[in-house]
């Protein structure tokens, strides 16, 4: 479980808006899961361990359909 | 290709995407027509709308209320009332509007995920090892038509099951459906029905003889508890034929044809793997194949324009790509760029089903290349061709091994 401290982020992935691109998968394959018809969501609550939050804004700034947030969360 | 029309005059008023000079290079003519229009119009094939930033390209991808896909390649022939309607079209999914458009897609969507693509991988690697070993000892030899053509015809003809030995067939459809759209309607009529008679009989065998292959993943699916259609089969299967092969084929060529002119970038890529995830992003965006089509469904004001129902829209994904408002120095390929939010592949409901198998392909394509070829260089960079119409790729790709 990732730890809620302060510096904590939550990566969220809009289902309306993801197209099945995959690329959040692809540059992060620990933060985002795809069903069977490779739509994406965030992995359990969306928390991202501080050594992954590179990894998180790889995803939010390549995501062709702006479906991908990042935001800091309040301990 | 021949090209039928007269010389463009004016690009905001009389642009033609099979005029010599977009075939040779576009992209001097988007930037162009992004600082004077950036809504160019051209009388010709009845009338044809061409945006050219990021945001107009965006909008017209997200509304399917005022274009319709019915027909997505911009030629002299509209549907008329033979072929399918909308919201079905000619080739579903890629010609449907919503709702149906969904239904189609949902069902041909698991087949195109991660995991089966990457089952797809093995056998692209050996094509690719087998294409080199070919080409051993040579010092001259055209990427294109020796190397990058051959990879993506041989993948999809065995995902769908047909001969491997039929892929020679389907490049001369490819080019005559993509490349000759300036073709009088009823030649386009003629090649279309030869195709379809292709399509018709790899339908009726697999019927009789049902594999575990895309052909029999089609004609065993069901939309709404009913079969489809044999015309819906066929349809799909053209599609995915014709929007698989030339398009991989004109990426994995361009690539090459950068690094072939950059030996900072292929001295880079041949040393770091690591980097490949981010090159192959960067060679999608700066040499985007694909440029989409959709018909204007009813009349209205677009920006200050008056569509008109039936009237011609490109839309420029390559052009999107390139938009200095989007991304930084768009025209330098930069094998790392951090942040890519590129549109090779389209944006919105008809974001190209087949993206993962592009990637796949275009990665294995390179890496394979470069084990083998880490020097090269354009033998004449004069004799290089690219393909004109709404797939731009080199078509000639002579190479000098080092």
């Amino acid at each position: 479980m990732t730890p809620v401290t302060a510096g904590t982020f939550r990566v969220h992935v809009d289902p309306d808006r993801c197209q099945g691109h995959n690329r959040c998968y692809s540059v992060a394959p620990d933060l985002f899961d795809l069903d069977e018809l490779g739509t994406s969501a965030e992995v359990g609550e969306g928390l991202v361990p501080a050594d992954l939050v590179g990894h998180a804004r790889l995803a939010v700034d390549n995501c062709p359909e702006h479906a991908i947030s990042l935001t800091p969360v309040q301990p | 290709m021949t090209n039928r029309h007269p010389p463009v005059r004016d690009w905001a008023t009389d642009f033609d995407h099979t005029d010599p000079g977009w075939v040779a290079d576009p992209y001097p003519i988007w930037a162009d027509l992004r600082q004077r229009c950036p809504v160019a119009h051209s009388d010709r094939y009845g009338g044809t709308w061409l945006p050219v930033t990021h945001e107009l390209v965006s909008e017209v991808a997200y509304d399917t209320e005022h274009f319709t896909s019915r027909s997505i390649v911009v030629s002299e022939r509209r549907p008329g009332p033979d072929d399918l309607p909308a919201p079905i079209g000619l080739s579903p999914p890629i010609t449907s509007d919503p709702p149906y458009h969904g239904i189609v897609r949902k069902m041909l969507l698991p087949a195109f995920t991660p995991g089966p693509i990457a089952a797809l991988e093995p056998f692209t690697r050996q094509l690719c090892r087998d294409l080199l070993a070919a080409t051993e000892g040579r010092s001259a030899l055209d990427a294109a038509t020796d190397y990058a053509q051959h990879i993506p015809v041989r993948v999809i003809v065995r995902f769908l099951g047909f001969p491997q030995e039929d892929a020679d067939i389907f490049r001369r459809f490819i080019r005559q459906v993509l490349e000759d759209v300036d073709q009088p309607a009823d030649e386009r009529r003629e090649t279309l029905k030869e195709l379809d008679a292709y399509m018709d009989a790899q339908i009726a065998e697999h019927i009789a003889d049902p594999r575990d292959d895309l052909t029999s993943f089609l004609l065993g699916a069901e939309v709404g508890g009913e079969k489809l259609s044999i015309g819906h089969v066929r349809g799909t299967m053209i599609l995915l034929m014709i929007a698989g092969i030339d398009t991989t084929w004109s990426a994995i060529g361009a690539s090459l044809w950068h690094l072939a002119r950059h030996p900072a970038d292929r001295r880079r890529l041949a040393g770091d793997p690591a980097l490949m995830d981010t090159a192959v992003e960067e060679f999608l965006r700066a040499y985007a194949p694909v440029t989409m089509a959709r018909l204007v469904a009813r009349d209205f004001d677009f920006h200050g324009h008056q569509l008109r129902e039936g009237d011609w829209l490109l839309l420029p994904f390559p052009a999107a790509n390139r938009d200095p408002g989007v991304f930084e120095n768009p025209d330098v390929v930069q094998l790392d760029r951090a942040s890519n939010r590129h549109a090779a592949f389209g944006l919105g409901r008809h974001r190209c089903l087949g993206s993962n198998l592009a990637r796949m392909e275009l990665r294995v394509a390179l890496e394979e290349w470069l084990a083998r070829y880490p020097d090269f260089e354009l033998a004449d960079p004069a004799a290089v061709t690219w393909s004109g119409g709404q797939v731009r790729g080199p078509r000639t790709l002579p190479v000098r091994i080092r």
